[in-house]
């Protein structure tokens, strides 16, 4: 039997999704590590990009560890996490996808900060704004397309690494594949492919969804003018 | 597969530190055969995307409405996740080192084009009006005005798409090549061997660091003109 039949053999039983261990479990395991590292990430990377962008410092640290964390294997930390003092476990897994968002998520804010018009900024100061007046009424809503694009592209990143949780037994759409290799690879063929078209449409969808909100959040006279670049650290790749 | 497992002296120990120099002298030659599957993967898988990005990046830049069909291509399949890539390569091309190979072309290819293309856009149009004034072909022009030109961004991608590889060379282990990968996962599934887990990830890193320094070092013999400018 060809390995395009089995996959659609094993996505067509209502028993690979609904049971113990099946799609749906996998599916609501993967949203929820996804979600908790990004948030993570976000709660770390956002203060610090937003003040380091605000007095306009540490322009070069931030490249320098976005160029760094794209070196270090995320099979690694997912490896390494468990056994230092966070313990095995959900905690140690959202901590090491958390660490693969908070490049994007900086640079991002970093950035946004930065390209906001010094013209607009001297006028805000020049109606007596303090400085944290200029930050919060000012600069944050023209950063909000940066902020928007980073926040994108960690989390699809995110949603991308969490299969790799699946190599050290934590779950999401990843262990469907892993199952698979478990098994001989004639055994094993359909639900290798089944479970590798599940996840990559997931990914898919989430960038869909999320260019959706990007686009939402994004308010209309920035969305006309120059289009928000993304910096996209080639971070994304490495899912 | 290729590899050998390390050998049970873990379990014997006691303490599991993180670092222990007995690891390293006792398996040296697994350690070392392991980090040239890793070198030889990532050459290999770089080599092979920058000879079919460059021409890829050079159609789309002479004929711009293709530009964007193969930018939104690599945009989707950047998206997809490198298990799922190798889980769907591996029943039709079979567990092996290809599938790898072919996965991590993929990628590596996707970030040379991008960065390519960019530096050919980025030739100033004066700079392409006096090729042509000065009777320049298409071909003529290409070769020695704008590939030059571009070759910083060329270069960028081909560091870019390096240092990706190396790390992504771990996902291999799914198709037992993973290189260091294989080692790092072995000291995970085998009794929780801080110190083999932790030498391969230095290695892992250190070998991105040193080939990128390679290529950069390169880029700068590559491209004197920029040296000369900047002093």
């Amino acid at each position: 039997m060809n390995a395009v039949q089995q996959a659609v053999d094993w996505l067509n039983d209502p028993l690979n999704w609904t049971n113990p261990g099946g799609v749906m479990d996998r599916l609501g395991e993967h949203v929820r590590i996804s979600a908790a590292a990004v948030l993570v990430g976000c709660a770390i990377a956002w203060p610090v990009g937003i003040w380091l962008g605000h007095i306009g410092r540490g322009g070069s640290a931030v490249v320098l560890l976005s160029n760094i964390s794209l070196a270090i294997p995320t099979l690694a930390l997912l490896a390494i996490f468990p056994l230092t003092f966070i313990g095995f476990g959900f905690p140690a897994i959202v901590l090491a996808l958390a660490v693969f968002a908070i490049p994007p998520l900086l640079a991002n804010a970093y950035t946004g900060l930065r390209e906001v018009d010094p013209e607009v900024r001297e006028a805000a100061r020049g109606m007596g704004l303090s400085g944290w007046q200029v930050l919060w009424r000012v600069e944050l809503p023209l950063s909000v397309p940066y902020l928007a694009a980073g926040f994108r592209t960690a989390a699809v990143q995110v949603v991308a690494t969490a299969t790799l949780a699946s190599f050290v037994g934590g779950g999401g759409l990843g262990q469907i594949i892993q199952e698979g290799f478990g098994k001989t690879i004639a055994a094993g063929m359909g639900e290798i492919l089944a479970g590798g078209l599940l996840v990559a449409v997931f990914a898919l969808l989430v960038e869909v969804v999320l260019a959706g909100v990007e686009r939402l959040v994004t308010p209309a006279p920035l969305r006309r003018g120059r289009r928000a670049r993304r910096v996209r650290t080639a971070v994304d790749a490495a899912g | 597969m290729s590899l050998p497992d390390s050998p049970a002296l873990a379990y014997a120990q006691v303490s599991n530190p993180w670092f222990s120099w007995h690891y390293v002298t006792d398996n040296h030659a697994t350690i070392l055969s392991a980090l040239q599957q890793h070198a030889a993967l990532t050459v290999e898988t770089v080599l092979l995307a920058t000879v079919v990005a460059i021409p890829l990046a050079v159609v789309a830049y002479w004929v711009r409405s293709l530009a964007a069909p193969i930018l939104a291509l690599s945009a989707i399949l950047y998206t997809i996740p490198s298990l799922a890539l190798f889980a769907l390569l591996t029943p039709f091309v079979g567990i092996g080192r290809t599938t790898v190979l072919i996965g991590l072309v993929l990628y590596a290819l996707l970030m040379v084009v991008r960065n390519a293309l960019a530096g050919l856009v980025a030739v100033p149009d004066d700079v392409r009006e006096a090729a042509r004034g000065m009777g320049y072909g298409r071909l003529r022009q290409l070769l020695s005005i704008e590939l030059p030109l571009a070759l910083p961004g060329i270069l960028t991608g081909i560091r870019l798409a390096t240092v990706s590889t190396v790390a992504l060379v771990t996902i291999g282990v799914l198709n037992g090549n993973g290189g260091l990968g294989e080692l790092i996962m072995a000291g995970f599934r085998n009794g929780f061997y801080r110190a083999e887990i932790a030498t391969n990830t230095l290695l892992c890193v250190a070998l991105a660091l040193v080939l990128d320094l390679v290529l950069a070092g390169l880029g700068r013999l590559a491209s004197p003109w920029s040296r000369a400018s900047r002093a």
